[in-house]
């Protein structure tokens, strides 16, 4: 008997007399002698809880994070602070606990957590459909492109090479059964999305073409031209986004996007080591019936009163089977109600002063690290430069703790002396400060 | 049940002007005007209608909308195919230390040598578990899992120089397995079930052939019986050149006493939210590792974390490694669902090897022992199981002579179950029995919950045969009765209508 069974000999006695059995293992007479096991599995014994507490506690305690350092790791997730209340409220076996909502007369709050999701991101991406989350956000640019496929059976994806290194190898990897290929366009001398390049690769067997705001590089692209050219031939614009920039941004919907994902995780949700977070999935209306995930929507019961269920589920696997839209089954519910407590707490304006904040800072940052910059123009939470000597500049910072940013050759052989630095709300200008300090010291060191 | 608060109003209805819960750090450094900073067509000409509210209301809003949820730790959810089991607390104790917490995805290896090694070690316990001795936690969640399983498939084929184009399901096979199939590019062909419940072995001669690339099997099955011809399932399809794919949904029955490895799969996925107790979170999130033999491995995901032998008496060193040339990719971000992995690598080691088997004989034992409950008189008429046999860790009932003498559906039955303070059964699936109850009780439930279900199941059939009309009405006791969901379909209202 474990601690999280009941089962004891006198019930299990008792029970299997109810069952007609003679032994436990007569209930497993179905597997072939062969197929079962004659010794335990080779693993540890079960542990007492403060020993498994200690042995996690032991584990977690070699890794360095963003309490233990001062970190300017972006790059797709961000140290945001999380407000209490989320984990208050997530933490209630009541959200925690149910499984996907099919008995909507118990799920009442599920469902319209749900749709305030919807309602939260369709606002963010000026989009009017969204749906109620999807794994993450490279899988939800790849899915994005299996709608553009449903939707007009072209066979070619044109991505950014701005679009996250991740996205483009989920869509490269989704490809492989979507029966795609992927044709990538450069970014030009400033590190936006080259406009001419993207327009002369979209052609008539376009799918789908693929950008992402701000680039991964941290430049806020030009959308407007980009959109235009990327239409052309009747491909769909598939754009990812930063959503805890768009209280500053203007959204994807506005330049005619049709269709806006993105990683969820810098809306209240911890770095968890790169998940579990939430993927989001916004579309214009004629789409709504082709998109992946879940779907709440509003109706009546039986005494006329307002009431949410899971709608349009004909899109779906357990209903359509082979002819579904996606196969996506549990996604990320409860990284999305986090997702949508945050928004409520950041609230109206708050999104915006956070917003204007980390623009601030970033612009600061960008000028008191003094270095040349990859993409001068304009940028609103994360920049890229090169660094003379990027070994040495980590050296020094990981001894007084800090990490000074992602070093942009691990995805960009021609950025090799890159940096990606993000900002967020709780880098303070002191700590922007000795960021720069550290760049400067370096900066002499190398130069004697 | 009934929530504190009766009214539906929207956090965004509750919204009025000039309140907030957000106080924004002081600005440090110069409030250089947003013009100057940004081109004036990337700035956003109106904010997003977010709401204003200050954090006591939000705190109550959504504390009063968990009250209208139905939940694991307040009653009984036997949900088939979902194995709804306890999830213990110590997990998300575990998960929240910062040093998981808050570990960016980027961080260096050699300053997340605690991740790694924890991840490294779950996959080494899961290869256990499965008998394969690769595995990849990246994929997020079942189907995720599939997705990968698929697409190792295809990639396996192609690096032996042959295209082929078929996937085999079972008519029993959850939705995911077709849908899958489609988005990796096959063509579905769907397998007959036998008098048995199993497999259709003539049909699954019949149908494998040179362009079969992968039979996709749950085992047990969703009638929650073991294929007793597995052994020869795996020849057909190996002696095809095709590959066998374990759908991991139902692991929970045989975890600690038969391995899919043994049996000749060469593709497992695992539902850590199942299985392994990680929270289902309301639809997620959950993870979907992978484990696959020797002849899979070369294409598995990137990155993979790697061990190098210490030297010197050193402690081992773990690290992401990338450098798979005939890899399939990506599936996604970053290392997974790390979170995921902390809880279920947590549980692993709170009930240990020993303790795996135990779940496993103990949810084949509960489910065994509400099916003879079940088949009392009383009941057993009206919903006799579909497949009379042992069954694993859940079974079907059939609820056709319910509807035909007594004029209620198995709608009906799982509707008035609410009014009983209990999850109902997965209904009206798997397709091939009419009127179907599939019922997991898991291992974390008492013989007396158990009781209490089957009392209530006859007292609801009971009622069907002296006032019908009452068990077609239910639910009466939750915060919503039966709710029209033809008119969500049809006028779809799916966000709260804009501010104009």
């Amino acid at each position: 008997m474990t601690r999280y069974t009941s089962a004891t000999d006198r019930d299990r006695r008792e029970m299997l007399a109810a069952i007609g059995a003679g032994s436990i293992d007569d209930l497993f007479a179905d597997i072939p002698e062969s197929l079962r096991l004659s010794a335990p599995l080779e693993l540890p014994d079960g542990m007492a809880e403060q020993d498994v507490y200690d042995h996690l506690a032991q584990l977690a305690a070699r890794n360095r994070h963003c309490e233990d350092e001062v970190s300017f790791l972006g790059a797709g997730m961000y140290d945001h602070y999380v407000p209490a209340l989320i984990d208050s409220i997530i933490q209630r076996s009541e959200f925690l606990t149910p499984y996907t909502p099919y008995q909507p007369e118990v799920s009442q709050g599920g469902l319209q957590a749900m749709f305030e999701f919807q309602t939260a991101i369709s606002e963010l991406t000026g989009l009017p459909v969204a749906n109620a989350s999807l794994y993450e956000g490279p899988s939800s640019v790849a899915s994005a492109g299996y709608l553009a496929l449903l939707e007009n059976r072209r066979s070619r994806f044109v991505t950014s090479r701005g679009v996250h290194p991740h996205s483009r190898a989920a869509l490269e990897t989704y490809g492989r059964g979507f029966g795609t290929t992927l044709h990538e366009t450069p970014l030009d001398e400033r590190g936006a999305t080259d406009l001419d390049a993207l327009a002369a690769a979209v052609d008539d067997d376009t799918a789908a073409v693929f950008l992402q705001q701000p680039n991964f590089l941290g430049t806020v692209e030009d959308l407007g031209p980009l959109v235009e050219a990327a239409q052309r031939t009747g491909a769909l614009v598939v754009c990812s986004v930063d959503p805890l920039t768009l209280g500053v941004l203007e959204p994807p919907g506005a330049f005619g996007v049709d269709i806006a994902v993105g990683e969820g995780q810098s809306l209240g949700n911890r770095l968890d080591y790169g998940g579990p977070s939430f993927g989001f999935f916004a579309a214009r209306d004629r789409f709504i019936r082709r998109m992946p995930g879940r779907i709440a929507g509003e109706t009546v019961d039986a005494d006329g009163r307002r009431g949410f269920v899971l709608t349009l589920q004909t899109r779906e696997q357990h209903i359509r089977r082979e002819k579904a839209t996606h196969n996506i089954c549990t996604s990320q519910a409860l990284n999305a109600v986090a997702g949508v407590i945050y928004l409520s707490w950041l609230g109206r304006r708050g999104i915006v002063e956070l917003g204007e904040l980390m623009l601030r800072r970033t612009h600061y940052a960008r000028e008191a690290l003094g270095l040349q910059p990859i993409n001068p123009g304009p940028v609103v939470r994360e920049f890229a430069m090169r660094v003379p000597d990027l070994d040495d500049l980590f050296r020094r910072a990981r001894a007084e703790r800090v990490n000074p940013g992602y070093r942009l050759g691990r995805d960009y052989p021609e950025y090799a002396d890159g940096l990606l630095v993000a900002i967020t709300e709780r880098r303070t200008r002191a700590d922007i400060d000795r960021l720069a300090g550290l760049v400067a010291r370096s900066r002499e060191g190398v130069a004697a | 049940m009934r929530p504190a608060e009766t009214d539906t109003l929207t956090i965004f209805e509750r919204s009025q002007e000039g309140r907030r819960a957000f106080s924004p750090p002081p600005t440090d450094v110069p409030e250089t005007p947003i013009e100057e900073l940004l081109p004036a067509a990337a700035v956003r000409r109106w904010p997003p209608e977010l709401p204003e509210v200050a954090e006591p209301e939000i705190v109550r809003h959504y504390n009063n909308l968990s009250k209208k949820n139905f939940d694991l730790d307040t009653g009984f959810y036997p949900l088939g195919s979902c194995t709804m089991k306890y999830n213990p607390k110590l997990n998300e104790r575990v998960a929240a230390l910062p040093g998981h917490a808050r570990l960016h995805p980027l961080q260096d290896d050699e300053y997340a040598q605690g991740a790694l090694e924890l991840m490294w070690r779950l996959e080494r316990a899961l290869a256990e578990i499965a008998g394969l001795p690769h595995v990849s936690l990246q994929p997020s969640a079942g189907s995720h899992g599939e997705l990968a399983g698929l697409l190792l498939t295809r990639a396996y084929h192609e690096d032996r120089g042959e295209s082929r184009t078929k996937v085999l399901t079972p008519d029993t096979a959850h939705g995911t397995n077709p849908a899958t199939v489609t988005m990796a590019g096959y063509e579905v062909v769907k397998v007959g079930t036998a008098a048995d419940g199993g497999v259709d072995l003539d049909d699954l001669r019949a149908r494998a052939g040179e362009d079969t690339a992968c039979l996709m099997l749950t085992n047990p099955n969703t009638l929650g019986l073991f294929d007793r011809n597995i052994e020869e399932i795996a020849r057909i399809v190996h002696e095809a050149g095709a590959t066998l794919y374990y759908d991991g949904a139902n692991l929970n029955a045989v975890v600690g006493i038969s391995r899919p490895g043994d049996m000749g799969f060469d593709i497992v996925h695992f539902n850590l939210h199942k299985t392994f107790t990680q929270p289902h979170g309301g639809g997620g999130p959950g993870a979907g590792p992978i484990a696959v033999s020797d002849r899979i491995e070369p294409y598995l995901p990137v990155p993979r974390v790697v061990e190098s032998a210490s030297r010197n008496g050193a402690e081992p060193a773990y690290e992401l490694d990338q450098d798979h040339p005939k890899s399939i990719g990506r599936l996604r971000g970053f290392q997974g669902n790390f979170g995921v992995f902390v809880r279920s690598y947590a549980y692993i080691r709170s009930v240990g090897g020993d303790g795996l088997r135990d779940v496993a004989e103990t949810a084949v034992l509960n489910a065994n022992y509400l099916r003879a409950r079940l088949a009392e008189p009383g009941i057993g008429e009206l919903l006799p199981v579909a497949f009379d046999r042992t069954c694993m860790h859940e079974f079907v009932l059939s609820g056709a002579p319910a509807k035909r003498e007594l004029g209620i559906k198995t709608l009906d039955i799982a509707k008035r179950l609410l009014d009983h303070r209990v999850h109902p059964p997965t209904v009206y699936f798997p397709l091939l029995v009419h009127e179907a109850l599939m019922i997991e009780p898991t291992e974390t439930e008492t013989r007396e919950t158990l009781d209490r279900f089957a009392d209530s199941i006859r007292a609801i059939l009971e009622e069907g045969r002296r006032d019908p009309e009452l068990v077609k009405g239910a639910p009466y006791e939750t915060p919503v009765r039966r709710l029209d969901e033809g008119r969500a379909a049809r006028r779809p209202i799916v966000r709260q209508p804009p501010v104009t």
